[in-house]
């Protein structure tokens, strides 16, 4: 292996972990508020994927300005999210928060099963492709090789940008700390006047635009097809489960590691490419049950 | 008493259906070997556990047969059907001394994750699997028989009905046995399993492998009814399918195993053509309807339309058509 | 194990250590339980004796210490191991199996006991029933039998709970205020019938309890646990007419 692979595994990786971390943070945002693992995330992130990419195509089809498809992207994000994530948490999640995980579990998994019909309904079975943010950023060069500046620069650094605005979001405005202190502890967040249900409701919203975002974010790199939400929805809660499901800043690491893992792997033996991420959870799992960064939880008898 | 009258007509009346409606003999072979799998979920529901991969084992027991057909052309049905159990008793042990170390959301997406690895593992390596075409099974013998397509045909209805029988009384069996009965504790209070002195892992495990191989003889059979084995067995659809058909029986009954599989496959088979873009839509509107309003399933739903709401609707010390 | 020894003890704990954040619940417990003996733990609420009970029983591991049963240290071994070396618990939230009948609870805990696990032999018809059927009568939850557990009052709760460990047929039942949730007229003849149990089949306890004329009528031996540590250990009478132990403990 040389030096020029190994940077050039790094580099494809990091802007791979940056999507990932995008998906999996909301993932995990959801989790650590509403206990409830929401198995559509997967869909919520292709979806948001091929709005992207429609809108992306219209723009350039109608002559507008191609840097227009940035806040296109994002528009198209924050859509689906608060879209579809608000109709889910309104019209189902609402009804099942007192009921069994194992049947919250089943529900999201429904929901799954209808927003992957819906796509394929929409979008149909044809590969998609929106590349234009891609070209216009163009080429920079880094550790001595060429790359584009989307993937090296700007997919990590929206990375971050969320990563602190999510920080900055939950620590010091008054949202927030309804959100940190519903995830503390619920019944005593409800006693001092929170309103649990918005809070709810708000996370959820926050998190299936993190999903849709990660969607957004990833089509100018990538082929969409059908299927797309299946695999990130293992892959997101892989990278979840690494950091310990809840745990936020966790989930930069974990994306960090799998993500770079993986295209080390794609260079030096592609057969296990895509057992990486699961072997490196399991690996984990087996040495810490509950993630890197996650805490054991002991019922008081 | 009343139930094994009840089921030793049905067993009879099913082994008639060849000669009353021959045309129904491949699909009602395919719905007992589907509802084979369906009983493994079955198993894990009794704990609350739901796995979403459960498919790797279908496919297992489907790629046993295809590799061992392969290998040896006389190969005899029987050997196919123990090697299976071997082959998916001991993935399932493996597997399982991972997964049962966790509960619920966990246990579900690990299982999830171990069969989107199996399918593109399947999916990938073409030299020995076949890639996405999968592999062709040939037709076993049985006793040493050979039989033309349309004998396959037949002699697999009553091998499947033979198996599908066994099952059923030796998984009521085990679910009324200790073991069996404590995967119900485990699901209620596992901490005192645990103070009991007896360890909640490995109940769940003996489930889990239990499951496993009610997969994998699903699977085995199913693939020696289509003659083919595919990486789509393994898809998580498939895992959700089965799920799905549980919940929609009826969680813990056996016979809701199979009554699920046959209103599941006997509407997919009607309206396939009419519902075959919106078919996983269906399903999952339907899930959710099921959750929602009627959590007992279709065997509760029949109880509730008989009027008949047993005691063992609430003791659930009974389980369906095995005693 | 070797438990002739009239000498050792059947279940010791040795310098226990263990503090949560900031709350010591245990700055070095040494306590010993004798054959025979039947040990009650008195202290101000949220001193830690429940914790005591789950370091002891390998539910939580102590920062420091070590517990033996019967000279053989235990120390960080699962619940379901200790159990099995003769030590039963009780608890003080009743921990049933809610689904199932308490006679299912009961044979469950005897197959259990028995390590019989025929995958094709019925529960109900394990050979250990008529003595699983007895303890329920003398608990006085004969009645009750086929009712779901989780359709029965507090006190039967509570009774079954206890039921449950003595079908294990323990050398030591540890209990958690056994008659906490009990209707209070019951409370003494429950409290009667439980002892009368534990010396016929030779079972030595361990009760943490708040009610001083329970602690006064059955235990051999008390201990006072406050502050992380034990204050002072003896006979009933002595122990419960200590000037400081009624200032501090029984006072409130």
């Amino acid at each position: 292996m040389t030096m020029n692979i190994a940077a050039l595994a790094l580099l494809d990786g990091l802007a791979y972990a940056s999507l990932l971390f995008l998906v999996a943070v909301g993932l995990t945002l959801i989790f650590g508020v509403l206990g409830i693992l929401n198995v559509a995330h997967g869909s919520l992130y292709a979806i948001g994927a091929y709005a992207t990419a429609t809108l992306g195509q219209w723009l350039v089809a109608q002559g507008f300005n191609p840097w227009l498809t940035f806040p296109g992207m994002i528009v198209a994000a924050v859509a689906v999210g608060v879209l579809l994530g608000g109709l889910i948490e309104r019209l189902l999640l609402q009804r099942i928060y007192s009921k069994d995980p194992v049947l919250q579990l089943l529900v999201t998994f429904a929901v799954f099963m209808i927003l992957e019909n819906l796509q394929r309904m929409i979008w149909g079975v044809q590969p998609y492709f929106m590349s234009t943010p891609l070209t216009v950023l163009g080429n920079v060069r880094l550790l001595g090789i060429n790359y584009t500046a989307y993937q090296v620069l700007f997919l990590p650094a929206a990375a971050l940008v969320v990563l602190f605005t999510l920080r900055y979001f939950l620590r010091h405005t008054n949202m927030g700390a309804q959100i940190l202190a519903v995830t503390e502890d619920r019944e005593a967040a409800t006693a001092i006047g929170i309103n649990a249900s918005r809070v709810y409701f708000m996370t959820f919203v926050i998190g299936a635009c993190f999903a849709a975002l990660g969607g957004a974010l990833a089509t100018p790199t990538t082929s969409l097809v059908t299927g797309m939400g299946a695999n990130m929805i293992v892959l997101s809660f892989a990278v979840a489960a690494t950091a310990g499901l809840g745990q936020i800043e966790g989930a930069a690491i974990s994306a960090l590691i799998i993500g770079i893992a993986r295209s080390f792997a794609v260079y030096l033996s592609p057969e296990i490419e895509v057992i990486m991420p699961y072997l490196i959870m399991v690996l984990v799992l087996l040495v810490r049950p509950n993630g890197l960064f996650g805490k054991e939880t002991v019922r008081k008898i | 008493m009343k139930k094994g009258l009840v089921a030793f007509a049905l067993l009879l009346a099913l082994a008639l259906l060849p000669f009353a409606a021959s045309n129904m003999v491949v699909f009602a072979t395919m719905v007992m070997a589907k509802g084979l799998a369906v009983l493994g979920i079955l198993v894990l529901l009794r704990a609350d556990q739901v796995s979403f991969g459960h498919a790797m084992f279908f496919a297992a027991g489907a790629y046993t047969a295809a590799f061992l057909t392969a290998a040896w052309r006389d190969i005899d049905l029987i050997l196919l059907l123990v090697a299976t159990l071997a082959v998916t008793g001991i993935a399932g042990l493996l597997i399982g001394v991972f997964v049962t170390r966790y509960r619920g959301i966990f246990f579900g997406m690990i299982n999830l994750a171990f069969s989107m690895v199996l399918y593109s593992i399947l999916e990938k390596a073409f030299h020995i699997t076949g890639g996405s075409d999968g592999l062709r099974i040939r037709r076993p013998t049985l006793l040493g028989f050979e039989f033309s397509r349309s004998e396959f045909d037949l002699v697999m209805f009553y091998v499947v009905l033979a198996v599908a029988a066994a099952c059923c009384v030796l998984v009521g069996r085990y679910l009324l046995s200790p073991l069996g009965q404590a995967l119900r504790a485990v699901k209620t209070n596992e901490t005192r399993v645990e103070y009991l002195g007896l360890s909640a892992k490995s109940v769940l495990l003996t489930g889990y492998v239990i499951s496993a191989m009610l997969c994998g003889l699903g699977g085995v059979l199913m693939g020696l009814v289509q003659g083919l084995a595919s990486p789509e067995h393994a898809f998580w659809s498939r895992s959700a399918e089965l799920v799905f058909i549980a919940v929609l029986g009826g969680q813990g009954h056996i016979a809701g195993a199979f009554a699920g599989t046959l209103v599941f496959e006997w509407v997919r088979t009607s309206a396939a053509a009419l519902l075959d873009d919106s078919w996983q839509l269906i399903l999952g509107v339907t899930l959710i309807a099921i959750i929602l309003w009627a959590p007992g399933g279709l065997i509760q739903l029949w109880h509730r339309l008989a009027g008949r709401r047993t005691s063992s609707d609430r003791t659930g010390s009974e389980s369906g058509v095995a005693e | 194990m070797s438990g002739h020894d009239q000498g050792q003890p059947l279940l010791q704990a040795e310098g226990l250590k263990l503090r949560f954040g900031g709350i010591i619940a245990a700055d070095g417990i040494n306590l010993s339980l004798f054959p025979g003996e039947h040990l009650a733990i008195i202290g101000p609420n949220g001193a830690g004796k429940t914790t005591f009970l789950n370091i002891c029983t390998g539910y939580l591991k102590p920062n420091a210490g070590r517990v033996s049963v019967g000279g053989q240290e235990i120390t960080g071994r699962p619940p379901r191991r200790i159990t099995r070396m003769g030590v039963a618990r009780a608890f003080q939230i009743p921990q049933l199996f809610t689904e199932q009948t308490v006679l299912e609870n009961m044979l469950l805990a005897g197959s259990i006991r028995e390590r019989r696990w025929n995958l094709l032999r019925r529960l109900d018809g394990i050979p250990g029933r008529a003595e699983m059927e007895h303890l329920l009568d003398l608990v006085g939850c004969a009645d009750v039998r086929n009712r779901l557990a989780s359709e029965l009052p507090e006190g039967k709760r509570k009774l079954v709970d206890i039921a449950l460990a003595l079908a294990l047929k323990p050398k030591v039942l540890l209990m958690d205020e056994p008659t906490s949730g009990v209707a209070s007229a019951d409370k003494f003849g429950v409290m009667e019938t439980l002892m009368n149990a534990l010396r016929e089949a030779h079972v030595s306890s361990v009760f943490v309890e708040h009610d001083m004329e329970m602690v006064k009528l059955y235990a051999t031996r008390v201990a006072v646990w406050a502050q992380g540590i034990i204050q002072m250990t003896g006979e009933p009478e002595v122990v419960l007419n200590d000037p400081d132990v009624i200032r501090n403990v029984i006072g409130n």
